[in-house]
């Protein structure tokens, strides 16, 4: 099965489930009562995903290691290559 | 050591003359300290800047046993690239990474012992977990990264923290299986590599690496590639 195949089959469980609620299909006190709720839980959810999401995101960008020590690192091995290389008759071109 | 493995880095270029010979030396040192029987390819896409001539002369100083030259004519992509230079791999795993100086060689040590310890099949490095990271992105190029990166888990689920970088470990014949059964081109082939490899239930380890941005040179990869990710995207969540 597909991811796409996936999705649709979640979504359309769901979604069946939702509507069978809503058209009380499924006998129900809590339906009554929230009814509204009910009725907006979809975008309710997606709404509160979008949140969640955006979130995770900007907590990953901020705790994302920027990786100062390797960066001087590689620059000091850069200029030890250098040095080494030469010692050893590679001629770095001039440009 | 009593490991009979060897190790074939491919190591595709394109202008990268200022970076050649520091990967080299870095590759050689650190393959060297590790113990373990490697040889290195360059694959050179007639790259106008001289890189050639500079492995020639790499080539000299470290002897044919250790660099190999398959140099091709023009500018033919990365994904050919490392088709070519399977092709001219003695060793029974492959090692790719990029030349420029992103993926520092003092990982390959703990990408081999991870290889051992689980018998994986492949070995990824990963920008996005436990010690990894970036230098040198500002907080455009990291957001867009970490979003990409968490739809990308959310829709497809691989299973693999970074499907876009490109510093991996692959048993030979695993990996020419997956190039086969892939069709994406540019960037995007490595996503598209480790997201089918899930499908067909090859054994995958992480690495943390750290990912310098390129010092010398420019480049390649053009404006064009958030529309090429979303396309591969959307592609893989259809198709796998
Ligand atoms: N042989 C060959 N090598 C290539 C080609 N395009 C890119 N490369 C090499 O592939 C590696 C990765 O390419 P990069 O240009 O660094 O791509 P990137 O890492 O996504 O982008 P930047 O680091 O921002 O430039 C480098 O070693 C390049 O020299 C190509 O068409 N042929
Ligand atoms: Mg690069």
């Amino acid at each position: 099965m597909t991811k796409l195949m996936e999705w649709i089959f979640v979504a359309g469980a769901l979604g069946a489930i939702w509507l069978a609620l809503l058209t009380n299909k499924i006998e129900n006190i809590f339906v009554k009562d929230y009814y509204q709720l009910l009725l907006f839980s979809p975008i309710i959810f997606i709404v509160l995903f979008g949140i969640y999401a955006l979130i995770i995101v900007l907590y990953r960008v901020f705790t994302f290691n920027n990786c100062n020590e390797a960066a001087d690192e590689l620059q000091k091995e850069i200029q030890e290559a250098k040095v080494d290389l030469q010692r050893q008759g590679f001629y770095f071109k001039e440009h | 050591m009593a490991s009979v493995d060897k190790y074939s880095i491919l190591l595709p270029t394109y202008n990268e003359i200022d970076n050649l010979p520091i990967i080299i030396w870095l590759i050689i040192k650190n393959m060297n300290a590790s113990g373990f029987s490697y040889e290195i390819i360059i694959i050179d896409d007639g790259s106008p800047d001289g890189t050639l001539e500079a492995a020639q002369q790499l080539q000299k100083i470290y002897g044919e046993d250790k660099i190999v030259l398959k140099p091709r004519e023009k500018k033919l992509g990365l994904g050919s690239a490392y088709i070519h230079g399977i092709k001219h791999a003695t060793g029974n795993f492959i090692i790719i990474m990029d030349a420029d100086l992103s993926h520092h060689p003092k990982f390959i040590k703990e990408f081999i012992e991870t290889q051992k310890s689980h018998n994986y099949d492949i070995v990824t490095g990963t920008r996005y977990k436990g010690t990894g990271g970036v230098h040198g992105w500002d907080f455009k190029r990291k957001l867009i990264s970490r979003g990409a990166n968490l739809l990308t888990q959310i829709l497809l689920r691989p299973g693999v923290s970074d499907l876009t970088g490109s510093f991996r470990l692959y048993k030979k014949d695993i990996l020419e299986d997956l190039i086969k059964s892939c069709v994406s081109k540019g960037y995007v082939f490595q996503m598209e590599m480790i997201v089918r490899a899930r499908q067909k239930n090859y054994t995958i380890g992480e690495v943390p690496i750290t990912f310098v941005d390129r010092v010398y040179g420019e480049s390649k990869l053009g404006g064009s590639e958030i529309v090429q990710f979303a396309t591969a995207l959307l592609y893989l969540f259809a198709t796998t």
